[in-house]
């Protein structure tokens, strides 16, 4: 029995532990320079002059590129991804700290960087709207005054306002609350860069960048740039990391690529870590109100949320265009309710352009905190355990496929199965009664709960475009002469383990051996075509493309075992890995063999075309909805406001699981988010715009010392509608993990009478907490 | 400046500004890219690798600095053919995802099993707790620089029976 599913160790790490990884900085090109760029200072200012003669002089400089400069070719603005346009280099004004505005040209980067300190920028500083609050207020200063909607993007509602408003009005018991989801960065430890190289000879350019999503990124440089989209060619190699901060095209890039167009030369351009924080997709800044009706005892019956999104200067969202809010009208999460309703707008302020990146499932993250939250908002003021509380709500098994108030339709899951492992995990009764023994010794333990429900693996194409690309993806299979094949997908690994997942998926389908399986990605030269990696597509749509491939090649296969046998096709059956003759089981052949006769002299019956290649493009019918069940249990320290997180229980069942070993590292790292983005990591400003956050200094990200060792459980329900069954796993845990550690400190807080604190949970955001919270109510008036 | 380093036990005799640190110097002088730039600011130890016997991360030390003294890289853990146990074990713990802070993990890992063969798991997250991973949560990590220390110098058939028996096949 072949079985290439389970624990694997990754192709990819050979060359990574020998230091042979090859990162976009790694490339060294012949002739090649290095570009850097100049950033505005002023969050909000009108650019009178730029003045770059003195850079231009300097010995090592090559060129300087002003926003003059790429007006007059037609690159000054570029379009995002969600239909927006955003300034490659200010030509009017400067928008957001740290907008892009001249972009130089040298021989050396150290060069590059010299040379901007010798350009003279005039500017006029304009009053800046940094609280998205105030960006509708008349007389509220105008972000994009060239567009007619002032800072107003969009407004956008899902779900039945009179059935809420009616289940409201008759609910007996309704708790709602005003919370902040705040602007967070991905922070991929390798920052964005690339290397543009024009040849002007063959009309071609190749592009070297940090992208997630190549083809589309093809697409949209082929529209600016004018270079034939066949003759433009984007690679991207090993990445650091992207967590969705490299699905955006990135001016920079633009810049590079109009030096090299213009100098014909390869020009390298990498951001330094200020850069990356200030300018690159921010996520999140979700400014949430929202309200949670139910029965007296404890039976949840409608939700209500009003958003306040801030988009910063540009619309710069990756994510289905059909979707302005993303996919955060999933806000009803795991329960039963009987309606629903949001309302969200989204405002441009003087803040950097991003909003969906960071392992956030097209807003999912946001969805699920605020669900979480006020669940738990309720078990208080039910009086409820907030894990029964729960049961009591989940979706049961026998309502899937289940359609939500807001229109989703989730495909599979057993809800009550997985909160049981994970409070069986934890010893949950165990933890309430350690709780209490500690808060009447004056100790304040925390217990937080989460239990989510994601959506990934964006499709259908019907249903789900960005610029009009339709959300499905390709795979193209070759077997060789040996039996060896080759795997080429349109998805892009930055970390998660293509080669080694991909691999086994084809291995399992023909019964071959993973390490027989190579697997080709990142270059869209050789690659099929497909709208690339976030929002967990990998598994869901490449993944299922690469399956349906593999069982093309396998019933082509299944002609040429029959040629080779001499019977009938219909006669074979595929067992064990082999093609076998129905009831004569040794009469059998298996891929190795079959593909040295299908590229052999065999005569091949007529309309055979022999080989065994194959194509496929997956349109998903819908997402796969993975779920699961996570446990925080927190120490906080109420002098000091510092909070431990002391142990992290989490059931995920993502489906069938192709490589469990990799699906327990994405779980590992989204945990290390939660924790990250509950506790420290936000991205804030002063009032007049500056960036506080813009190093690893300010913009804290957890340590091996912040991180417990997690408790991970599994339950797998599979997907019924992907090939084998599998959902994806690559934000499950961002998404899952913050509200289970708000939920924690929170819960220890409760004697203080805390009900709700904002992230970042800081120790001084903790202890401001505290003191604006009513008086301890455990302790007896003194 | 004219400076004489000996990088992985060869020596690179390089004029230099006196600015320059000493990652560019190895990545962009000597062309040895596996150790990685990551942040400036000495928070992240993508850089990290060892001058003289010590790790320092390298985007804060000038290349000046290494005038006359040893640096030692990801690039030398393997001996030959032969891996070092600790990248044996990043590869057989998962211990890695993107891989762009394995080199810098896996020099003060080598570090620390040299100063402390049997470490805790307190005593390996103190060790890399200047250092980032985006990817890992730490613990495989973790997981790795034990199970290195577990296959430290002994025998290869031991490494690959221990292997064949426990690890990630």
């Amino acid at each position: 029995m072949n079985h290439a599913y389970g624990p694997l160790r990754r192709k990819e790490d050979a060359r990574f532990i020998r230091g042979q990884g090859t990162y976009v900085d790694d490339i060294v090109l012949p002739g090649m320079l290095h570009g850097a760029i100049l950033r505005s200072p002023l969050a909000h200012a009108r650019i009178t002059a730029v003045d770059a003669s003195a850079a231009l002089a300097h010995p090592a400089v090559v060129t300087v590129l002003t926003g003059a400069d790429l007006a007059e070719r037609g690159l000054a603005w570029m379009p995002t991804l969600f239909g927006d346009v955003q300034a490659v280099l200010a030509t009017d004004k400067v928008r957001f700290q740290g907008q892009e505005i001249a972009f130089v040209v040298a021989t050396d980067r150290y060069a590059a960087r010299d040379a901007l300190e010798l350009i003279v920028v005039d500017y006029e500083p304009l009053p800046p709207l940094i609280d998205a609050s105030t960006a509708l207020d008349p007389g509220a200063p105008v972000v994009r005054d060239e567009l007619p909607g002032g800072n107003h993007i969009f407004d956008w509602t899902a779900g039945d306002k009179a059935a809420t408003d009616a289940v409201f009005a008759a609910a007996d018991v309704v708790v709602g609350c005003a919370m902040i989801y705040p602007r967070s960065h991905p922070a991929p430890l390798e920052t964005c860069g690339a290397i543009a190289d024009y040849d002007a000879v063959a009309g071609k350019l190749t592009l070297w960048s940090t992208s997630q999503a190549p083809h589309a990124h093809r697409m949209l440089y082929a529209a600016l740039t004018g270079v034939p989209e066949h003759k433009v060619r984007i690679v991207s190699p090993d990445l650091g990391g992207g967590f969705g901060a490299k699905v955006p095209v990135y001016p920079g890039y633009v810049c590079a690529v109009a030096a090299s167009m213009a100098l014909g030369r390869p020009v390298k351009w990498v951001e330094d870590r200020s850069e990356n924080l200030m300018s690159t997709a921010f996520a999140r800044d979700y400014h949430m109100q929202g309200e949670i009706a139910a029965t007296a005892d404890g039976r949840i019956l409608g939700l209500r949320a009003r958003v306040l999104a801030d988009h910063g200067a540009f619309n710069a969202v990756a994510q289905p265009s059909k979707f302005p809010a993303g996919f955060f009208h999933i806000f009803t999460g795991s329960y039963q309710t009987q309606a629903a309703y949001c309302e969200v707008t989204g405002v441009y302020t003087n803040k950097a352009p991003g909003g969906v990146a960071y392992s956030c499932s097209f807003r999912i993250t946001e969805a699920v905190y605020l669900v979480e939250r006020l669940t738990d908002m309720l078990a208080r003021e039910l009086g409820m355990d907030p894990a029964e509380l729960r049961m009591r709500n989940l979706l049961r098994p026998e309502q899937f496929p289940y359609t939500t108030p807001s229109g989703w339709e989730y495909d599979s899951g057993d809800y009550p199965r997985a909160l049981q492992l994970a409070l069986d995990m934890a010893d949950y009764p165990a933890l309430r009664r350690e709780q209490a023994e500690r808060r009447a010794r004056g100790e304040y333990m925390g217990i937080g709960l989460s239990f989510f429900t994601e959506g990934v693996g964006a499709g259908p194409r019907s249903h789900m475009d960005i610029m009009g690309l339709g959300m499905a993806d390709g795979a193209d299979l070759r077997v060789h002469p040996t039996g060896k094949a080759v795997l080429a997908i349109s998805v892009q690994t930055q970390g998660q383990g293509h080669e080694t997942t991909f691999a086994q998926l084809v291995a399992h389908e023909l019964g071959l051996s993973p390490d027989d399986v190579e697997v080709v990605h990142g270059d869209t030269d050789r690659t099929p075509f497909g709208l690339g990696t976030y929002g967990s597509r990998s598994t869901p749509v490449s993944g299922a493309a690469a399956v349906v491939a593999a069982r093309k090649v396998r019933e082509r296969a299944r002609l040429v075992a029959a040629a080779m046998l001499e019977a009938a096709a219909d006669d074979l059956e595929w067992l064990d890995g082999k093609w076998r003759v129905r009831g004569d089981p040794d009469l059998a052949l298996g891929i190795v063999e079959i593909a040295k006769a299908a590229h052999s002299t065999l005569e091949l019956p007529a309309g055979i075309e022999g080989h065994l290649d194959a194509s496929a493009v997956y349109n998903p019918p819908n997402l796969t909805f993975p779920f699961g069940a996570y446990i925080c249990v927190t120490d906080v320290d109420p002098g000091t406001g510092q909070v431990k997180v002391r142990r992290f229980i989490a059931v995920d069942d993502c489906g069938v699981r192709i490589n469990p070993m990799i699906v327990e590292g994405q779980v590992h790292r989204g945990l290390a988010d939660g924790i990250g983005i509950a506790l420290m990591q936000s991205i804030s400003f002063d009032e007049i715009g500056n960036c506080l956050s813009g190093s690893f200094m300010d913009y804290l990200l957890p340590t091996s010392l912040e991180c417990p060792s997690p408790e991970l459980g599994a339950t797998v329900t599979p997907s019924p509608h992907h090939p084998v069954g599998a959902k994806g796993i690559g934000e499950s845990a961002t998404v899952g993990s913050p509200p289970a550690v708000v939920n924690s400190v929170v819960d220890a807080l409760a004697p203080f009478g805390v009900v709700h604190a904002d992230m970042p949970l800081t120790p001084a955001n903790v202890w401001l907490a505290i003191q604006r919270s009513r008086a301890r109510t455990d302790l007896p008036a003194s | 400046m004219k400076i004489t380093v000996t990088v992985n036990g060869a020596d690179y005799a390089r004029d230099v500004e006196p600015r320059l640190l000493l990652i560019h110097f190895l990545r962009d002088e000597l062309g040895l890219t596996g150790s990685h730039w990551g942040c400036d600011t000495s928070n992240c130890g993508a850089c990290v690798v060892w001058l003289d016997e010590t790790p320092v991360k390298s985007c804060t030390v000038l290349a000046v600095m290494a005038d006359g003294r040893r640096v030692t890289t990801v690039e030398a853990l393997a001996i030959g053919t032969a891996l070092d146990p600790v990248q044996e074990a990043f590869a057989v713990c998962h211990g890695l995802q993107c891989g762009f802070c394995t080199p810098g993990m896996m020099m003060t890992a080598r570090w620390l099993l040299d100063h402390n063969p049997d470490p805790t798991p307190e005593e390996v997250r103190e060790a890399i707790s200047g250092q980032v991973c985006r990817c890992t949560g730490y613990e495989n990590i973790v997981r790795s620089v034990l199970w290195a220390a577990k296959h430290d110098g002994p025998a290869e058939d031991e490494v690959a029976a221990d292997e064949a028996s426990g690890g990630h096949q």
